[in-house]
């Protein structure tokens, strides 16, 4: 296709390319390829980010075991009535401007959280002050679960110089170990190791973040070695880069599943035996296996195993079985019409099927559903179209099924999700028209958990809304979502955090 | 009036149409797109996890979004009327601040971009040209057929194959220096040399065939002194003028190009105005690229004026 003079005039001019930075670069810089451009400077839009990479930190984060840990807390304290949490500070912490950290600095970046739609504007908060060098929260209710709001990433606590005087983010200035020395949104930073970081030194030099939305981007860039730390890589890639002598391919479990939201309170699958078929009726071994390329990421449950205390080892887990799904659509009354379209009170059973491309997987996964439900006489329309076209169709009833992946690790604890789309009138990403002795009892179940301060009853509990979701299926688990890095083999240290708090940069060195 | 005022004089007004043009079209599109107008915006500032429609609700009251659409049109024009191009409705950025970011990165890439086409495309044009109908000339009509056939994201992922993955030359993606720039200004250059080759090959041809090129042999200039006397200036006014129809090839080609390269240009992040439905930064770059393209284009212009005396008697 090229011609041998073209060629050889390509490769000169690439060989007489003067200077080569990139490749003068001091090999103690990491780069870091991701998806997600940088949408502003707000920590509510881009601040996971900014989290992720260590420029900037939050009160508190998981730890490797995942459990809550302190951050820039030191430690936290509730009171017995469980409306009063006071949250002490670390000790000799300083952002990048030099800025010693205050008690003031975090309840002013904290109230500012408050204002974006986002994690914290729905955490029941009172009040929040500064009380010596300690931050004290009130809430109106006893709500366990404000630790793990306070690791998300719309509460990165900021330098007063990063605001501007309207109060917007102007500048991304952290107390992490890597300070941010030249920023072009969105599509990437620099920063260099930022040596006054309270946890001492780190080995790296510096990070360097490249948001490169195209899966194909980023596989060859981990395949070329450009990038020492690749994310989100496409299933397609899974098997090219398992093969490669240059990087290692790590995947983890996150807490995020595939489901199919379900209108519950609509003529079709108002009946819960109707759910069960059609859970039934999907193979979600074969979609797995087939579509994600990852056998072990097919769900039993809706809650995936790296989600310990939710995740119930012990309970029976989601079958494909079709001719159970055929006889459970029996006893709810649906023959099979003249053209196999099941059909009840002269109703044929043809529905829709909502879902989005963002994530690529979504339509395919989608016309596999439409297949399998095919066989058991449900005619599924898919309908590909914006990702907010679900919480419009719950909204305005229109919704019948609904294709997604929901996070259950906004806050590393699920039950901030869990308010958000099982309450009394579900969510815009979970339940929907779903009522029932069930229904009420999962609702008081959540509410309940979110006051239980006590470990073995908050155990319980989960054990509970774990079987009831099981059991009514309000919405319908298919997969468990599977989280993908690509690193170099000359780095060491590398560990995924399934909850996506860090890409914990400070414990990587550079090896061989 | 002389041909040079009349040339700026018509750019000028074509200038104002096109801002005005642009402006209204993207925004009639924009709001025509299917789907939630808020909602989109809302994921474009929060991300997919924190879409809902209270989210929704918020951003539509902040930004007035059930106003009638001809009131924020009006607004729109107003505000360019004062050279004001509005916030980003995603990013809260002024979007005059991004576009001077990002024009910088598109500039230095098309402009790689051009130069490149323009060392490889004439120089080969005029080479076949001169041997027009030989076995090399009908291997660089296929060439360029082929080429230029192949979408731009193709041939960009084709060449990161070839330099980065099989040669090891060059990164595939990134904004550093000159070595992440190369690839895909490549990626624009084949395309643009493969029609530009064409063009000189049969300009070329054409001036070696016509009558005055044989007079300047017969009077005893050898081919090289020909060439260079009658030939190149003949053959290049044809060529120039087709660069500036090139240049619709080019900006096309960025908006693609930056993506596959993530290259932080105006093209790009036209893209992701559009997913997030962000209007002020659609209008925004498309006016900007609707420049360019008049300003080159006026270059363009300038250039067969200088290159071509029979223009400049003013016909």
């Amino acid at each position: 296709m090229l011609s041998r003079r073209m060629l050889a005039r390509l490769s000169g001019a690439a060989l007489a390319m003067p200077a080569l930075p990139a490749s003068a670069q001091p090999r103690a810089t990491l780069r870091v390829v991701t998806p997600w451009e940088i949408g502003g400077l707000d920590p509510a839009r881009s601040g996971y980010i900014f989290a992720r990479m260590q420029v900037a930190e939050t009160l508190v984060t998981t730890g490797t075991d995942n459990t809550l840990t302190p951050l820039l807390a030191r430690a936290w304290t509730v009171s017995d009535d469980g409306l009063a949490w006071t949250f002490s500070l670390r000790p000799g912490v300083t952002f990048h401007d030099g800025t010693a950290l205050s008690a003031e600095i975090v309840a002013a970046s904290l109230r500012r959280a408050q204002t974006p739609p986002g994690i914290l504007s729905n955490a029941p908060l009172a009040a929040i002050e500064a009380a010596g060098d300690a931050v004290r929260i009130r809430t109106s209710q006893p709500f366990a679960a404000l630790p793990a709001f306070l690791a998300h990433s719309s509460t990165l606590i900021l330098a007063p110089a990063a605001s501007g005087p309207d109060g917007a983010v102007r500048a991304i200035i952290g107390t992490g170990p890597f300070r941010i020395t030249s920023l072009t949104p969105p599509q990437g930073f620099e920063a260099v190791r930022f040596d006054a970081w309270w946890g001492g030194k780190v080995p790296a030099a510096g990070a360097r973040y490249l948001a490169a939305p195209r899966g194909e981007t980023r596989t060859l860039m981990a395949d070329t070695g450009e990038a020492d730390l690749v994310f989100n890589l496409p299933p397609t890639a899974f098997q090219r880069l398992s093969r490669s002598a240059r990087v290692a391919f790590v995947t983890a479990p996150i807490p995020r599943s595939y489901i199919l939201k379900i209108n519950a309170g609509g003529f079709f699958f108002g009946d819960r035996r109707v759910r069960q078929a059609l859970s039934a009726a999907i193979d979600r071994t074969g979609i797995a296996a087939g579509i994600l390329r990852t056998p072990d990421s097919a769900a039993t449950q809706l809650f995936p195993p790296s989600l310990a205390g939710w995740h119930d080892p012990a309970l029976p887990p989601l079958v494909h079985d079709a001719s159970l799904a055929r006889r459970l659509l029996a006893e709810a009354g649906w023959r099979p019409g003249p053209d196999g379209v099941l059909v009840r009170d002269g109703r044929a059973f043809r529905v829709t099927l909502r879902t989005f491309p963002d994530r690529p997987e979504q339509p395919v996964l989608a016309t596999a559903i439409q297949a399998q439900l095919k066989e058991i006489g449900i005619a599924v329309e898919v309908a590909i179209g914006n990702s907010g076209d679900i919480p419009l169709g719950h909204r305005d009833g229109t919704l019948d099924l609904g294709l997604a992946a929901r996070n259950f690790s906004l806050v590393p604890d699920p039950i901030g999700t869990l308010l958000q789309d099982y309450g009394p009138e579900g969510g815009d990403w979970g339940a929907m028209g779903w009522t029932g002795p069930g229904s009420a009892d999962l609702a008081t179940t959540i509410g309940t958990l979110s006051r239980t301060f006590d470990p073995a009853a908050a155990a319980a509990l989960r054990r509970r809304a774990t079987a009831i979701l099981q059991d009514e299926l309000p919405v319908i688990p298919l997969a468990w979502f599977i989280h993908s890095v690509a690193s170099g083999r000359h780095l060491a240290g590398v560990t995924l955090d399934p909850f996506e708090q860090s890409y914990r940069l400070s414990d990587i060195r550079f090896g061989a | 009036m002389t041909g040079l005022s009349r040339i700026l004089l018509a750019r000028a007004v074509q200038a104002f149409t096109v801002a005005l043009l642009v402006g209204v079209i993207t925004f009639l599109l924009v709001r025509s797109l299917p789907g939630d107008i808020a909602m989109r915006i809302a994921a474009g500032r929060y991300g997919m996890d924190m879409v809902s429609v209270a989210a929704a609700e918020r951003v539509s009251a902040e930004l007035g979004l059930d106003r009638p659409w001809s009131a924020q049109l009006l607004e729109w024009l107003w505000n360019i009327a004062r050279f004001d191009l509005g916030t980003s409705l995603v990013t809260g950025e002024r979007v005059v601040d991004s576009l001077g970011v990002e024009l910088g990165h598109t500039l230095l890439l098309s402009l790689a971009a051009l130069g490149l086409s323009l060392l490889i495309g004439p120089p080969l044009g005029l080479l076949l040209g001169l041997r027009a109908g030989s076995a090399a000339d009908r291997a660089g009509l296929v060439a360029a057929a082929a080429i230029r056939a192949l979408p731009p994201f193709v041939l960009g992922l084709l060449l990161i194959l070839l330099f980065s993955l099989t040669l090891g030359w060059l990164p595939p993606a990134g904004f550093e220096g000159p070595r992440e720039l190369l690839l895909p200004a490549l990626t624009l250059a084949l395309g643009l040399a493969a029609a530009s080759s064409r063009v000189a090959r049969d300009a070329t041809a054409l001036v070696v065939a016509a009558p005055y090129f044989a007079f300047a042999r017969w009077k005893g200039l050898s081919d090289r002194q020909a060439l260079l006397r009658h030939g190149l200036r003949n053959a290049s006014v044809p060529l120039v003028a087709y660069l500036g129809m090139q240049l619709v090839w080019l900006i096309e080609g960025v908006v693609v190009v930056e993506s596959l390269f993530a290259w932080p240009g105006i093209g790009h992040s036209l893209v992701h105005a559009i997913f997030g439905r962000d209007i002020p930064m659609v209008q925004g770059t498309a006016l900007v690229m609707g420049l360019i393209f008049v300003v080159l284009n006026a270059a363009v212009d300038l250039l067969c004026l200088a290159l071509d005396p029979r223009r400049r008697a003013g016909a």
